[in-house]
Formats: C-alpha cells, sequence, structure tokens
C-alpha cells in the first residue's frame, strides 16, 4: 500500500514530528554508514572496485535481453518455471493462479522489495490466504501493518521498545525489549509458520544466467528455510538482477554486502539451481521463475538507463541527510531515498510523484557512495528538468526562470539589478537583516535570516576603486 | 600572471567584501587581477531547479565574458564546479559551445585551489587570533574535489586555531532553491550542523561557498549564536603582508 494517499507535504510534517524517527534513524544510519566507509577502507581501492562493478552492470543492462534469454533458458533447463509478468497485476496474478493450483493456505515469505514493490501481501491476503513474512524487520512491520521504510533494514524506524510491545501482543504476554529474548521469539514462532507453509516466497538479489540460478544473500538464514521447506518455491525478481556469470556475481557480492551494512560478506549466500533434483536431500518439489518487468523496459535507452544499474543495497540511503531526517516513509513509495526519488517517478510517472526529486539538497553523497556508480544527483536534476519540460513546473517560478535567464544574458540589465538589490529588498531589512521575505524568499526567511545586499556591490567598488 | 576575477552573484551583491579580500590576496602574491563587468550568474540556480534553457543563457554569458581570459579565479566551490561538470553538458548537443564550456572549464579555479596547486602557495603569512572551524561544502568536497587544499592554507594562519568539524561530509541544507522549496527539512539539517559546529566551541565558522554560509549564518543569527561567519579568503587577508 502506498503511502501517497496522503500528500507528500503531509508526510513530511508527520515524519518530522515523530521524535522516535528523529531518534532511530539517524542512530540507524551513522551505524550502517560508518560500516560501509570501514569495509571501503579495508579494502583500499573502493574506487577501482566501484569503477569495475559498474562496467558489469552496464554491460549487462545494455545486453539484458540476451543475458534474460540464457537465464530463461538455463532455469528451464533444470526444470523450473519461467513467467514473464509485464504490470505489476500480472505477477500477482501468477502467484495467485499457482497458489490456487497448488491449493496453498499458507505462505511463508522471505525478504523482497519487489514484492512490496507489487504490493503482493495484500492480494494474497484478499484471496484468504496466510502470508508471513519470515525475515525479522519484515515480520515487524507486517505485525505494525506498515511498509518497509530502508531497502535493507525495513524496520530502521522502530526502536527495541516499539517491537516488544508488537511481539508481546502476539505472545499474548508482556516480553522485555532484550533484542536476545525478542529474536527467540520471533524464531521460535517463525519456526511454526515455516513448517506449514504450502508456499515459499523470496525475492532474488542476483540470477545468475549461464546457470539458471537464483542467489539470494541474507543474514538470518530465513531466506534459506523458506525456499527449502515449502513443497513450492516462488523467486520474484525485477528483470534488470542479473548477473552473466558468477565470476562477476562475485564482485557484485562484494560491493552488495560491503556497501549495505559493512559485511566482507553475508552470514548466508545462497546459490538455487531450481527444485530438488534426483539425489538431493532436500528442497522444494516445485519452482516458479517470476520475472517482473512493470516499467522497466521503458527505462532501457533513457537518460535514466543507470538507475538499472541499482542493486538495492541502500547504502545512498544511509548517508542522505534529507532520509536522515524524514526517513523512508515520508517518501510514500516502496522505494525511498536518493535510489527512491529516482526510480519511483520513472516505475509510476510524475502525477504522484514530482515532489520527490525536489526532496533532496543534491549535495551528490548519494552519487559518492553508489557502489555502482549512478550518478542518483544529476538524475534528480534530469528528473526536474523533465518536470519542467513536461508542465508539471508551478508557475510562477516558471516566469521567475524566464526572468532569471533574461537578466542574466543581459550584463546591463544584470548590474542594474544588482545595484537595485540593495535598496529594494532594503525596505524589508532591519539592521541590515530581512527577517520575513515574499514569495520565494518566505521559504527561506522562515527559518533564517537573510542579509541584505550590500549598498555598494562588489561591481560598484571595483569601477569606483579601479577607475574602470 | 593575469586571473581574471568571477565574482559570482551572491559575492557581488551580498558579501563584497569576500571579493576584496580575494583580490586583495592575489595581489599580495603579485597576481594582475582583472574583473571582465560582462559577468553575470553562472546560472546554477535555474541549472539545478530544471530549467536548462534559461541557464544556458546565463552560461552563455558567463562563456563570453571569459572568452578572453587566461584563467579564472573564483570564490566558491559550488560555481567552479557548475563550470566544470555542468557547461559542457549542458552544451553537449552544440560541438562550437561545448568547446567553449570545455575551454572554460580547463581554466577556471576556485580559490583555494588555484592558491596550493597553480601559485603553489601555502603560506600567505595571514594572522588571526581566534578558534574556527571549517565546513566542507559539498560541491568543494564531491564536486571538485577539494578538500585539503582550504586546511592546509588556513593551517598557516598565525594564531588561529582550527578545530575538527563532526561530520564535516553531510550537507548543511543549503542546496539553492531547496533551503526555500523544502525549509522544513532544511531547517533540520542546518540545525544538525550548527550543533556539530557548537561543539567545536569556535568563534568563526570558515567556508568557501557563500551559499552554505549564508544558510548557516542566517540560521545562526535566527537562533541567537553567536559565531561569526568568514570566507578563506577573508581569512587569508586578514594581517597579512609579504
Ligand atoms: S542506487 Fe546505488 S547506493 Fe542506492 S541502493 Fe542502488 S546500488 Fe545502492
Amino acid at each position: 500500500m502506498t503511502l501517497n494517499s496522503i500528500d507528500f507535504d503531509q508526510r513530511v510534517d508527520k515524519a518530522l514530528a515523530d521524535p522516535i524517527l528523529k531518534q532511530a534513524v539517524p542512530f540507524a544510519q551513522d551505524k550502517l554508514r560508518n560500516g560501509r566507509n570501514t569495509a571501503a577502507d579495508q579494502l583500499g581501492n573502493i574506487e577501482e572496485w566501484r569503477e569495475l562493478a559498474a562496467e558489469i552492470r552496464k554491460h549487462t543492462i545494455d545486453n539484458l535481453d540476451s543475458y534474460l534469454e540464457e537465464l530463461v533458458t538455463n532455469v528451464r533447463k533444470s526444470g523450473g518455471f519461467v513467467h514473464f509478468a509485464e504490470k505489476d497485476s500480472d505477477a500477482v496474478d501468477i502467484i495467485k493462479k499457482i497458489a490456487k493450483d497448488k491449493e496453498a493456505k499458507t505462505i511463508i515469505k522471505s525478504k523482497s522489495m519487489v514484492t512490496e514493490e507489487i504490493h503482493l501481501n495484500k492480494h494474497l491476503e484478499a484471496e484468504g490466504l496466510k502470508v508471513v513474512e519470515s525475515d525479522l524487520g519484515e515480520y515487524i512491520i507486517q505485525l505494525a501493518n506498515e511498509t518497509p521504510s530502508h531497502l535493507i533494514a525495513p524496520a530502521i524506524h522502530k526502536t527495541r521498545q516499539q517491537v516488544s510491545a508488537l511481539f508481546s501482543e502476539v505472545a499474548g504476554r508482556k516480553l522485555s525489549d532484550e533484542t536476545t529474548e525478542l529474536c527467540a521469539f520471533a524464531r521460535e514462532t517463525l519456526r511454526e509458520e515455516f513448517l506449514q507453509a504450502d508456499i515459499g516466497i523470496s525475492g532474488c538479489n542476483f540470477a545468475v544466467a549461464e546457470s539458471g540460478s537464483v542467489v539470494l544473500v541474507s543474514n538470518e538464514g530465513n531466506a534459506r528455510l523458506t525456499t527449502t521447506l515449502p513443497k513450492v518455491h516462488i523467486a520474484v525478481m525485477g528483470l534488470e538482477r542479473i548477473v552473466p556469470t558468477w565470476n562477476e556475481l562475485d564482485i557484485m557480492i562484494s560491493m552488495l554486502t560491503r556497501s549495505a551494512t559493512g559485511q566482507k560478506i553475508s552470514v548466508y549466500v545462497t546459490g538455487i539451481n531450481s527444485a530438488r533434483q534426483s539425489g538431493d536431500l532436500d528442497g522444494p518439489e516445485e519452482f516458479h521463475l517470476v520475472i517482473l518487468d512493470n516499467g522497466r523496459s521503458n527505462i532501457l535507452g533513457t537518460a535514466y538507463q543507470e538507475a538499472l544499474n541499482c542493486i538495492r543495497c541502500g547504502a545512498c540511503l544511509n548517508v542522505c541527510p534529507v532520509y536522515r531526517h524524514v526517513g523512508g516513509h515520508a517518501y510514500g513509495g516502496v522505494y525511498s531515498g536518493p535510489i527512491g526519488a529516482v526510480l519511483m517517478p520513472l516505475l509510476e510517472g510524475y502525477d504522484d510523484w514530482k515532489e520527490l526529486p525536489h526532496a533532496s539538497s543534491l549535495c551528490g553523497a548519494c552519487t559518492e557512495v553508489c557502489p555502482v556508480k549512478i550518478p542518483l544527483h544529476d538524475l534528480l536534476i534530469e528528473h526536474r528538468k523533465d518536470e519542467v519540460d513536461q508542465g508539471y513546473a508551478p508557475l510562477p517560478e516558471k516566469m521567475a526562470f524566464k526572468g532569471f535567464g533574461y537578466i542574466n544574458s543581459h550584463p546591463a540589465l544584470y548590474d542594474k539589478t544588482v545595484k537595485l538589490s540593495s535598496t529594494g529588498l532594503g525596505v524589508l531589512a532591519k539592521d541590515g537583516y530581512i527577517t520575513k521575505g515574499p514569495g520565494m524568499l518566505g521559504g527561506w526567511t522562515d527559518i533564517r535570516d537573510l542579509p541584505q545586499p550590500k549598498k555598494q556591490s562588489f561591481r560598484e567598488w571595483w569601477a569606483k576603486e579601479r577607475k574602470e | 600572471m593575469k586571473v581574471d576575477l568571477f565574482i559570482t552573484c551572491l559575492a557581488d551583491a551580498f558579501y563584497p567584501q569576500v571579493g576584496m579580500s580575494v583580490v586583495n590576496v592575489l595581489e599580495r602574491l603579485g597576481v594582475d587581477v582583472g574583473f571582465p563587468k560582462e559577468q553575470t550568474c553562472c546560472g546554477q540556480p535555474a541549472y539545478n531547479s530544471g530549467y536548462q534553457k534559461d541557464a544556458m543563457k546565463a552560461a552563455k554569458q558567463v562563456i563570453l565574458a571569459f572568452e578572453n581570459s587566461e584563467t579564472v579565479v573564483t570564490p566558491s566551490g559550488s560555481c567552479a564546479a557548475m563550470i566544470h561538470h555542468y557547461y559542457p553538458k549542458l552544451f553537449k548537443g552544440d560541438p562550437i559551445w561545448r568547446d567553449k564550456a570545455q575551454s572554460l572549464a580547463d581554466k577556471t579555479y576556485e580559490f583555494s585551489d588555484f592558491l596550493v596547486n597553480v601559485l603553489k602557495v601555502e603560506n600567505v603569512n595571514a594572522k588571526l587570533e581566534s578558534i574556527a572551524t571549517y565546513h566542507h561544502s559539498c560541491h568543494m568536497i564531491r564536486g571538485l574535489e577539494i578538500r585539503e587544499e582550504p586546511s592546509t592554507l588556513l593551517s598557516h594562519v598565525e594564531g588561529l586555531t582550527m578545530k575538527e568539524l563532526p561530520y564535516c561530509n553531510d550537507c548543511c541544507g543549503f542546496g539553492g532553491t531547496f533551503a526555500a522549496k523544502m525549509s522544513d527539512i532544511s531547517e533540520r539539517m542546518v540545525d544538525e550542523k550548527i550543533n556539530n559546529i557548537i561543539s567545536t566551541e569556535a568563534k568563526i565558522l570558515i567556508g568557501s561557498d557563500l551559499g552554505c554560509l549564508m544558510n548557516i549564518g542566517g540560521r545562526m543569527r535566527r537562533t541567537g549564536q553567536d559565531i561569526e561567519i568568514m570566507h578563506v579568503a577573508e581569512v587569508l587577508e586578514k594581517g597579512g603582508k609579504i
């Protein structure tokens, strides 16, 4: 469920007024970004790694059609079923149909942003299915009836105390807010769910084209249980999540875990080749791979193509000062932070998401850490340009910049404007400062003072001093 | 050596003393400083807001104004980054203007970059008795990758104690029109920055970008913080004689 039923400003107000968010997000953000920085330092030549990773992603996306074909052929070769979903609803229908065919009642899930993107749980629950999230963070927000607020740490906005309250409700008794007790409770509860589930649904961090394998990166072991215990395993992937071979996978995983949490490698890296093969001791009887487009192929060949390089590490969120103060929910979409601000308008259009590209000071911290070198802040500027070109900008602003362009291409007029600015703004000033400005200046003076332009500008001083 | 000053709109109208300091410091170092009068704003506000056509008008004017300059120096990391990265990009479809844009980019230097890397000067014999901290602006460290130069210059100022600013790589919340458009988010960002500045017990906040200084300084004034803001050039001008 998207939060954008309430508008952007309201979402931001709500976030800024939330004292818990103010505490939880910067704390977690610092931990994650310090981890990433330490890992980058330890690697020594992080820039060369980023270069390499970006090159691999570019090559893969440039040749996406042939790698997809290779992947599909190899999945089918090992007995898996492959489904293409053009839209979110197509993916939902495919999964619903599998569930119906299998007469499934319970579904266990491991963490997957792409299933969040298609709002899968909501649709499956509407069919009367029981869906349980097995990733700890996802489990927490499922209980809270919320959406993830971070790519890799969905419950980053929650404190231990809040988690304890949620778990206590399920337990029917008061649990402490000790992490060990909370984890033990989740483990116990979820174990039962694993054993009962008819279908396991996972995401897919990477799909290896050469072998038709789905690779999952996780720290909790729940992904393994999700993909091995139930009779049916469905993996859902965005069509861009491909690597050509295991050699490239090695590099991409190195970059993913280091950028995400600072880990050299995650606790589990699981490679899955379809369903149980003869001789295997365990594993599901059936494997389905759902490949989702949902607007991605429209990005190919545009100025935004690099956005498809994203490996969902979350590093850009962890350094973003806007994310730091408003958290993920204020963005309103399933993807938040800088990459969310780039992706949401691409996937769902400007009508609902036109504010997101402006929710950035363009500080470039995101671009600096992105392991696959997506020029995130430049893509935000690209969006702003497209919004202007497509008529989404407010008229007064348009007029103002028209005037700006005119004045700045007529030096004599510019000269006059600078001269007049002191007197013009001077009427509003007191002691050399303006505390309440009109129009666009009002946004500035809402929270800070604006110095009055000086009586003698630099150009006037120069003209007088240098007699030029 | 002959250098033309690109003053930038903020320094021209709001902080002319910064321009004077740049001129004085450069002249003391034996540089012949000129000021092409036809220069205007670099166009960044329009560019960043998505108004590329309007930005191009300003950019063309700035390119023309400095067409005959040998070297251009500017007291702003942000405007230098605009010229370096976005001018060539703005005109990528127009080979003639693209080349002109590139040639301006190639000869344009941010003030401290010019001092340290072109003039090879680290000590300008400045003197200022105080405690200060330095704000690394985003366009200096990420846009231009100029990090050490201002600190090197400041470390040689006699009497000046420099304190390290915690979270020094984080944005101050300026971001051009962002500061006005999303003032409530910007407020949180600048307040966090100011708390970090206060924690250093500095009396002066020094920077290389007047946009940031205007933002932080304006917020400090609003919230009653008694910390002065200064551009690197103003500090280097103090008490200096060569
Ligand atoms: S845009 Fe880059 S930094 Fe952000 S999540 Fe994607 S890969 Fe990671």
